[in-house]
């Protein structure tokens, strides 16, 4: 939405304070994507469909910018935890620790691949000759977001690249006489207005989950909106202030998330439920099983439960599925709604 | 609540002057005299902001910094330059022709915009002429201003006024009923993004502010409705029935005719003068529901000439087999071995060094796109049952398309006229929406629609494309090339029409959707060079089937 480049005071080239995640108004749906895919990484990305201006790319912002500042190895172009010094590509053996924010990585649409995986470091090559590489975007994102607008725009080998790194949590180069191997562990969040032309749905299905954004049609939730801006673009700092507590609150539910998620498992009869879901609305392959398992656990780590139980797969069902259905392009009924009707008949 | 429009223009750029960042930026569409004008005033107005063009056909490099590869080679050492949208930045970033900017450099300003460090005012100068030449989306959307300068004769040039000026900051923001009857405001006319009530509230705290009010006043927020929310109308009040509160909206009528009175409640006051500001020919098309979505361009068509627009860039290769050598993409391979090179020769050489693995080469768009135009005769002969099917068979074919990335368009013909309904896309949401509006019934100008699919196949050869037509009719014609109902000259024109498909050298096919083939038909297949096909009951993916089949070979899907 267009939060995130409303203006602060002036023309100062400070940064920009992001939008306050608790303060974004509505998109519930994709809140919650947004926290499964943060507490559990092998979700593998959230596509997020939506027409321009309804806050998509300022949702995933402020969850990066909530996310409290993560330790890293001094120095270190790759992110990497403190304890895993010296195991990146840089030999990053400083042996101090800094905080830094978590990154958000915004992918350019005409971004070329070179920019992305990283390739041979140009200063250094002309300065010495010397064989370096120079990390890209996936380095950059390691251990945060990797956000990529139109992502139906993109050229299909960098989704595929891009897809298999989020998957494997490593980026392995071998161009140009490079042998570099890196951690790449991001939070891929893709989005795309289905407007301009779809996204191939062998790479659709790929991702995760799937939410559809919609403009705010209420009233009232426009004007709250307006108004947020409005405050927060008069007085950042306080804005952000006046939402701490809330933003507080997610951050303890994250927090809370990730510790009860290990202990977690999911029951018997809530995977055979799963199951007949998406037999029922004939979702192709086993990601869409595997995929409403985990999201299933992490929505439920999220709320605290104690248990898996079936309330919390059916509630995370239409965005883990509703990518996966195949298109009957006779049929006018969205997926949506097909993966609705199907709970009803099955568990009424 | 007229407007001269350029006093608005000018308006609108003093606005922008006054808080460029919080308006984001102005578009100005349309060139000539009333443009230079404004840009002469823009600058006069922001006397201390730094303004910066972006060249037509800029590279990463100078768009983002990195390295000179030129200066570096001349150097022996790394040279550095930074990125342009760096260096514009607190200050104004002019994009000339902004409708032939390539959609990865608008996204890349559109990126720089919403970032983290500050942006920029952003100047779209749109030269475009049709609908489908506008600046991108993407980055209209980001401007709070839109301009249409393409009717505007300037004679004098108004006088820029003497205002006082309040800094932005000091305008309160507006009072909850203002903001609401500005989020109503751009219900009504359609405007789903949230951006735009956004940049209107901003748009009326500047209008305040360059009246030197500290509050928001009535006159503020029609200011904004009229140069924020009114260019970005998607439809008239009256089409959406849930989106004013208690009042219903004003018919265009009432709207364009009463006066405004005190008795108003202010949201209409609002509506009238965001309605009052667009333009008669674009109320009109509003109001008869075409514009729909894609009034002019859209994704289809952005995306088919971003194809053919970019170079896909280079890869290592020998050039040859018509393959185009990447001087500089081979210079930046071979750069950085210098060093190691010259170490290992035994004598040094001059020059640069390059060895085959450096060797680039260009690439493009490997197979063109192929856009399948389906020209659907829905005339009352063609019988509604056969339309269904063809539907169908439009969306099958979509279906394959999206999995190969080519396109589909389709234009129906009946009663007097023919329309596209689909411009290319690949989009299938759009395809449904404008599969679900078509209607039948009718005589059947058959020369029409041979006409409008040739035309349609013949820009789409010269975007680069390969075009495909498929015709869906009985090929009995009633209508006439210049509307006049009767059979023989109907019969007439439409022999010509299919002539001229052949002579453009258009490979189609006629499908045949008679409930039995009939002669007339296949004369027209014959006319035009083209396959013939009988499907008498031949149901959608049948149709499909058959389709693909005919088409040339080394098309896909």
């Amino acid at each position: 939405m267009a939060l995130a480049l409303m203006p602060l005071l002036g023309h100062t080239a400070r940064p920009m304070a992001r939008f306050p995640f608790s303060a974004i108004v509505g998109q519930d749906e994709m809140k919650r994507a947004l926290l499964i895919a943060a507490i559990e990484p092998a979700i593998g990305g959230v596509m997020v469909f939506g027409d321009r201006g309804t806050g998509k790319s300022t949702a995933a912002r402020a969850l990066a910018a909530l996310m409290p500042p993560m330790p890293v190895a001094e120095g270190c172009r790759y992110h990497c935890l403190p304890e895993q010094q010296g195991t990146c590509p840089d030999p990053c053996t400083s042996g101090r620790t800094r905080k830094v924010p978590v990154p958000f990585v915004d992918l350019p649409l005409g971004a070329t691949e070179d920019r992305v995986v990283g390739a041979l470091d140009l200063e250094r090559a002309l300065r010495s000759g010397e064989k370096a590489f120079e990390p890209g975007l996936l380095a950059k994102a390691h251990r945060g977001f990797l956000y990529i607008d139109e992502i139906n725009l993109l050229e299909d080998h960098l989704v595929d690249l891009l897809l298999d790194v989020a998957a494997s949590g490593e980026n392995l180069v071998e161009r140009e006489g490079l042998s570099v191997r890196h951690r790449a562990r991001f939070v891929l969040i893709g989005s795309g207005n289905p407007e301009e032309g779809e996204l191939r749905p062998q790479l659709l299905d790929r991702f995760g989950l799937s939410v559809e954004v919609r403009t705010p049609v209420e009233l009232d939730d426009r004007v709250e909106i307006m108004r947020r801006c409005a405050a927060q673009e008069a007085d950042p700092d306080g804005f952000t202030q006046d939402w701490h507590e809330e933003d507080q609150k997610v951050l303890r539910q994250i927090a809370r998330g990730q510790k009860k998620l290990a202990s977690l498992t999911v029951p018997e009869e809530v995977l055979r439920d799963a199951a007949s879901l998406c037999r029922a609305v004939n979702a192709d392959g086993m990601r869409g099983e595997l995929t409403l398992m985990r999201a299933s656990r992490a929505s439920a780590a999220l709320q605290g439960a104690k248990s898996v139980q079936r309330k919390h797969m059916l509630e995370v069902a239409p965005m883990a599925l509703r990518h996966r259905l195949r298109r009957d392009v006779l049929d006018e009924t969205g997926s949506t709604v097909r993966i609705e009707r199907a709970i009803e008949e099955l568990f009424g | 609540m007229a407007m001269d429009p350029l006093a608005d223009a000018l308006l609108a750029v003093r606005l922008f002057a006054l808080a460029p960042r919080q308006l984001g930026g102005i578009t100005l569409r349309g060139a000539g005299p009333a443009r230079d004008l404004l840009l002469d005033a823009m600058g006069k107005a922001m006397p201390d902001r730094a303004f910066r063009r972006l060249p037509a056909n800029i590279d990463d490099e100078r768009l983002m910094g990195g390295i000179d590869i030129a200066a570096s080679l001349t150097a022996g050492e790394s040279v550095r330059q930074s990125g342009l949208l760096r260096e514009a930045r607190g200050g104004v970033l002019l994009v000339p022709m902004a409708e032939r900017l390539r959609d990865d450099v608008a996204g890349k300003i559109a990126q720089a915009i919403d970032g983290d460090d500050g942006g920029f005012g952003l100047v779209l100068l749109d030269d475009g002429t049709t609908p489908d030449e506008r600046a991108p989306d993407s980055l209209r959307e980001r401007t709070a201003l839109h301009v249409d300068l393409s009717t505007i004769r300037p004679l004098d040039p108004p006088s820029p006024g003497e205002d006082v000026l309040l800094p932005f900051t000091e305008v309160r923001p507006a009072s909850r009923d203002q903001l609401e009857t500005l989020a109503v405001t751009a219900m009504a006319l359609g405007v789903d993004t949230m951006r735009a009530p956004l940049f209107a509230h901003n748009a009326a705290r500047a209008h305040a502010a360059l009246h030197g009010r500290g509050k928001v006043a009535d006159e503020d927020l029609h200011a904004a409705a009229r140069l924020v929310l009114a260019p970005r109308a998607t439809r008239l009040p009256e089409a959406e029935p849930e989106a004013p509160p208690a009042q219903e909206a004003p018919s265009p009528d009432e709207a364009a005719g009463e006066q405004q009175t005190s008795g108003q409640p202010p949201e209409d006051m609002v509506l009238e003068a965001a309605l009052a500001a667009i333009p008669p020919g674009v109320l009109a098309m509003l109001a008869s529901g075409k514009t729909r979505r894609s009034a002019g361009g859209g994704g289809g068509r952005k995306a088919q000439s971003k194809l053919r627009g970019k170079p896909l860039g280079a890869r290592p290769g020998m050039p040859r087999g018509g393959a185009r050598l990447a001087l500089v993409d081979t210079l930046r391979a071979a750069v950085p071995w210098q060093a190691l090179r010259q170490r290992e020769l035994s004598e040094p050489r001059e020059g640069v060094l390059v060895r085959k693995s450096d060797l680039r080469v260009r690439r493009f768009e490997e197979r063109s796109t192929s856009v399948t135009i389906f020209a659907v005769d829905a005339s009352g002969s063609a019988a509604m049952a056969r339309l269904a099917e063809a539907k169908g068979a439009v969306e099958m074919l979509l279906a394959q398309a999206y999995v190969t990335r080519s396109e589909v368009a389709l234009i129906a013909f009946r009663g007097n006229g023919a329309e596209m309904l689909l411009p290319p896309t690949r989009s299938l949401t759009r395809a449904r929406r404008a599969l679900a509006g078509l209607p039948g019934g009718g005589g059947t100008p058959l020369a029409t629609g041979l006409t409008a699919a040739r035309q349609l196949g013949e820009s789409v050869a010269a975007k680069g494309s390969t075009p495909f037509l498929v015709f869906l009719t009985d090929g009995s014609a009633n209508v006439a090339a210049d509307g006049s109902p009767g059979r023989a000259q109907a019969k007439a024109d439409a022999h010509k029409a299919a002539s001229a498909i052949a002579s453009a050298g258009l490979p189609a096919v006629v499908v045949d959707i008679a409930p039995r083939p009939r002669p007339e038909a296949r004369d027209l297949a014959a006319a035009m060079a083209a396959r013939y096909l009988p499907l008498p009951m031949a149901d959608a993916r049948t149709l499909s089937a058959a389709v693909d089949a005919a088409r040339p070979k080394g098309m896909a899907a």
